[in-house]
Order: C-alpha cells, then structure tokens, then sequence
C-alpha cells in the first residue's frame, strides 16, 4: 500500500474524549470564587490547571508531555501538578495570586491520554499563554518549561515530548543565521548533498598534521572538514594554530580545485570572550563556517547565531551531550524538541541522525527531526513522532549533518532516507581508507554524484544501488577499493526512542 | 587540472544523452534551465555570462540541447553550465548547476600569500587563463 494511504488518528489541538477514555477526561474540577483562595493545599487539578474544556489559542504555546506517575498518583493530578510548576503554581494556595490575573497565566492541562501499548505513562497537553514568556529567549522558554517540573516528587519520570510554537512566537526570533538556500549561494553547491569528515583522531595532533589531514580531505573532494565537539585548545594544539593550518589546507585545496571549501572551525570555549575572540579570528582568517557545541548553553548559542547573521559567517552546531536527556524514552527532553529549539536560537547546520550509522535513531523518528528542520510547514505526524502542526513563517531552514558510522557503500539509503539538502559527514569513512584521505573523500564524492545522476535519471535508485555504485567504481580506483573494505559495516542494533503510534490502515468508507 | 564546479565533476564527462535525461529532469521538476558560460572560472565568480534567457515555460529537453549546441558553436573553447531554476517560495534560487562543457586545457590557480602580522596570511586565489584579456583566455 502507497504510504499516503496509510492513516493514523490525528490529535487535535482541542478536546477529543474517545468512550474509553471519558472516565479520564474528566471536567473540570477547578475550585472558583474564594474558596480556591483559601489558605491550606489544594490539589493541582482543583487549582485550575486542569481545564479539560479548555481551547487552546493560536497564540498559546503546546507543550506535550509524557508523564509517568507514580504508584497510585492520579494521572490527572499528576499532569494538573506538571501545568502548575512548570507555570504559576506552587505547593500551597497563595493569597498573592489574587494581585494578578491568575487565570491567564495558569498553564492549562487538557488532555491526558494514555500511552499506546505502554502501561503506567501518559500523554499530557499543556497549554501556556504566550504571555508567560519573554520574546526572542530559549533560556526563558526553556527554564519554564522544563526548569522545575522534571524533578517533581509525584513523578516517576518526566520526558518533554514535543512543542507547538505559536507563529506570533516564532516570529520573535532571529533563525538560522544563514540557511539553507543562502548557504548553497555561497558554497556555489546546488542539486546535492554537501559531504565532510571530521577530523580524525579527534585529539593529539598538532596544528600542523592537523591540518594535512583538512587539505588532503578537501582536495580528494569533499566539501567541509570539521572540528570534533572537544577540539577546543588544549596543549598538543593551541586553537590559533589550528586555525591557521586549517585555513592554509582550505585555500590551498580552493585553489587545487576551483571549488569553494570550507572547515568548520570550533569556538567553543569557557567564556562568551573566549568565543568572540575564535570566531573574529576565524572571519579575519576568511572561514566561511565557524562551530559551537550545544553545551555552551542556550544563551551562548544566540549570541554566536547573532554573530554569525552580523559576519556573513555559516553556523555549524554540534550536539555535544544530546543524548544525555533525548535518548530514554521515558525520561527527559526529545531531540525534535530541541531541534525546534534550536531552529529558532539560529543555527544554520545541526547534527540529526543518520538512520544508517553507529549511533540511535530510527528510520521514522529521525525523519520527523529532519522535516522539523527543512520544512516551512510541518503537519503533525504521529507515525514520525510529530505531534503538532507547525508553522515556521519562512524563518530559515536549518541543514541536517548526517555524521557516524557512514561510508560510501551506502550512498544509496543515505539518500533515500535523508534527501538532498543534507550534509554527509564520513569521518572514518574518508580518513580510514585503505589508499590516503584523498582517495577515501574521492570515493564519496563519486558515489554520491553517481547515485545523484541516477535518481535524476529516474532510476529504482534504492534497489539498483550496490549496481549504480559498482559501476561507477569501474571508473574509480578508490570507490572500488572503499566499497571493498566496508562492504559489511552496517550498525543494527533496537533504538531506545520509537515514535509511539505506527500507521495503520484506514478503514474503507 | 580539473575545475570541480558544479554537481557532476568528479563523473566522466557527461554525454549529450545524459545531459539531455538531466535537462528533462529539472523540466519535471518544474525549473527553468539556463545555459551560461565564461572564460574567467575562479570559484566565486557567481555571474557567468547567460545564453538568452533561462528558457521558462519548456517541456522537452530537446529544446535545451539545442541552444546548448548553438552556445558551444559560438563558445566551445569555455567552460558552459547548465543551471536550473526554482521559484518556489521558500527556495527562489539554483537547484542544480552543472559543467557541460570544458576548454581542452584547464591550467587553474594560483594560491598568492601576503604575509600579514603574527604569522597570519592574506590568501588571493586567481586563475591563470584570466592574466589573458576576456575572450583570448583559451586560445
């Protein structure tokens, strides 16, 4: 059956309160008048955070949470608790509520549904008036929303599963610094994915070697090279050496083929000073991408994205600690969160999946992350994880890397999964090739414009891949020679996060 | 040495069939293609001569392959790309450019360094064909 005929329940942004769930969603139960206001505990759901009548605003902001209460805790009263502290409330009445209008401020819970085919855990949608939170500031966003909540007692555990951005909030902030499309105008690369490695060992060369690996990566044929999250400037390798042998492979390997290349040069550092000082010096140098690390913090990274808009500089982010709250299913913040998050701090490349490669992330859930970044409308898509239709309002789009565990005998699914405005990142897949560096990047690049001119030309290219690569390894010394080496890498190990709901087919009208 | 540029660089020259089966693609897609050339090929030369205009409204490849041929009469000794355009919102730019056709001899670049304060260097890519004056670079 052709996937667009598949269908799964779509949730609303409203109310919807399927036979089996009525005894859940209740109605309201808010306590009103002056008794809400007398002094003593309340429960949550009787304070006025659980509003099941409630209508969300186009205005308001979602939040979706999968609550997992613990032993004996009311799912209601659990999730009511969840709009209440991460919003106005604390644990008793205060007579101080009185002095504002407490009601607009309330985050609303109004919905609770159970998980699918996941006991004791529940779905609760939250909404938040767009006045609850400062313009333009993940910090703001991000310190109500999960500042408090993710340790709160009645909970087993807590995990941020998806947001709705309001169009009036999103417009707020600045977006990717560069893009998509201008970042193509500058590279002068249209109509493919843009390929790079990142430097390998990650640690112990010094400027200089560090640098012959650059040139020769980007001389073979790649596009970028890249800094690894923790090359910042420890003592085999001072960050200005870096940069300087780094620019001197990037020119030298532009002139060497009329191409333009360019490295992605880490700023990050242990103070806001310390970065500016590497990216200025990276601009003075003529780089045309500089790169943080998402453990910066969320502040730093809007400040580097507003640098990167003033310097015509490309922003890559490397989403160094990730997994340490995206991974579990239960417990934490999803990466389509953050991805959103991170869309909207201004960003221009960020780090997504690669489906195929060494580290998590499966087929459906890394392309809901993937959409989130590329696409100026995303209609919610249970079956990819996607919760909530979301308007980005022409912000920029936001590139996906694809970096792990890749190498050129997959070119095939890299593209089917991932799609063409994406940037393949073959570390060892380049550096680890059995005839030089240049010789692994040559071996991407071919495979890939070889797969690209086959899909063009309307080839089963998924199918007739390990065929269209073979081929145009008859030509290619060091794609034959990779595609020998790595003929049986492949990494199948069970994800840790699935999207919850699985497309099932509709029933015939 | 030989110029990179463009999407298909790193395959054997692309023949006219497959020009052609790329040409029908971008069609498809609903792009315009245009045909432009240059003798000065430095890396951030954006604006290349243009063949006419990019050929808007055009369902049959033939009907590119036949101004091409025609620029290739004229400018054979250049190099010549096809570029496709997209006016979609959200994208109103290139989506796919590449070189079909090459000068016989392709002698590249020179990489200039000024040395600068510290040990900083100012880098100057310039071609070599482009020391010649504008239309006798590839004689």
């Amino acid at each position: 059956m052709p996937p667009n005929e598949l269908m799964t329940t779509t949730i609303p942004t409203s109310r919807r309160t399927p036979p089996e769930e009525s005894n859940m969603n209740m109605h309201s139960m808010t306590v009103r008048g002056k008794d809400r206001y007398k002094s003593g505990v309340l429960e949550y759901k009787k304070m006025g955070y659980w509003e099941p009548d409630y209508q969300p605003k186009d205005t308001d902001i979602i939040a979706l949470f999968r609550v997992t209460p613990q032993d004996g805790v009311d799912p209601v009263e659990a999730s009511a608790a969840v709009a209440g502290e991460s919003s106005t409330a604390t644990w008793t009445v205060v007579w101080t509520d009185r002095l504002t209008a407490a009601e607009k401020y309330r985050a609303k819970c109004f919905r609770v549904d159970p998980v699918p085919n996941s006991p004791g855990q529940y779905f609760a949608y939250i909404a938040y008036d767009l006045d609850l939170f400062e313009p333009g500031s993940i910090a703001n966003l991000s310190a109500s929303i999960i500042g408090n909540v993710f340790g709160f007692k009645p909970l087993k555990a807590l995990r941020l599963e998806d947001m709705r951005l309001p169009v009036a909030y999103v417009k707020t902030f600045q977006g990717p610094a560069t893009g998509i499309v201008v970042e193509r105008e500058r590279m002068d690369k249209f109509g493919r994915p843009l390929l790079g490695a990142t430097v390998k060992p990650k640690l112990g060369l010094s400027g200089r070697n560090y640098g012959r690996v650059v040139y020769e990566a980007l001389k073979g044929g790649l596009d970028f090279t890249k800094d690894d999250e923790n090359i910042n400037s420890q003592p085999f390798m001072h960050w200005r050496e870096r940069f300087l042998y780094c620019m001197e492979a990037v020119n030298k390997a532009q002139a060497a083929s009329g191409e333009i290349k360019g490295t992605y040069l880490n700023v990050t550092a242990g103070t806001m000073e310390d970065m500016y000082e590497r990216a200025e010096f990276a601009k003075e140098l003529g780089s045309v991408i500089i790169m943080i690390d998402l453990v910066i913090g969320y502040t730093a990274i809007q400040s580097m994205a507003k640098w990167a808009r003033r310097n015509d500089m490309i922003l890559h982010l490397h989403r160094a600690g990730h997994s340490t709250y995206t991974r579990q299913r239960s417990h934490g913040v999803s990466f389509r969160v953050i991805a959103k998050w991170m869309r909207l701090a201004g960003v221009d490349h960020i780090h997504a999946g690669t489906v195929v490669g060494k580290l998590e992330g499966d087929p459906a859930t890394t392309r809901g992350y993937y959409d989130i970044c590329r696409e100026d409308y995303n209609p919610a898509r249970l079956e990819h994880g996607v919760f909530f239709d979301q308007h980005w309002a022409s912000l920029n789009k936001l590139m996906p890397v694809a970096s792990g565990g890749i190498h050129a005998g997959q070119m095939h699914q890299l593209l089917d999964h991932l799609g063409e405005d994406v940037i393949l990142q073959f570390g060892g897949g380049t550096i680890g090739h059995p005839m030089g560096i240049q010789a692994g990047a040559t071996a991407n690049r071919v495979a890939l414009e070889a797969m690209i001119l086959a899909r063009n030309e309307g080839r089963d290219y998924l199918h007739e891949g390990p065929e269209i690569l073979a081929k145009a390894a008859e030509t290619c010394t060091p794609l034959k020679s990779a595609l020998e080496v790595w003929k049986d890498v492949t990494f199948n190990y069970e994800s840790t996060d699935m999207p919850d709901y699985v497309p099932t087919p509709s029933v015939a009208m | 040495m030989r110029i990179t540029q463009g999407c298909f660089s790193f395959l054997p020259d692309l023949t006219d069939e497959q020009i052609s089966r790329q040409v029908q693609y971008c069609l498809e897609q609903g792009w315009a293609v245009n045909i432009e050339f240059t003798d000065d090929p430095h890396p951030r030369n954006n604006f290349w001569e243009m063949w006419g205009l990019p050929m808007f409204d055009l369902r049959d490849a033939a009907g590119v392959m036949m101004e091409l041929n025609e620029c290739r009469k004229v400018y054979g000794d250049r190099y010549i790309r096809l570029s496709a355009f997209d006016s979609s919102h959200g994208w109103e730019s290139v989506r796919l450019s590449f070189i079909v056709n090459r000068p016989k001899d392709e002698p590249g670049f020179r990489l200039e360094r000024h040395e600068m304060a510290g040990r900083n260097i100012r880098y100057t890519t310039s071609s070599y064909a482009a020391d010649r004056p504008e239309g006798r670079r590839y004689d």
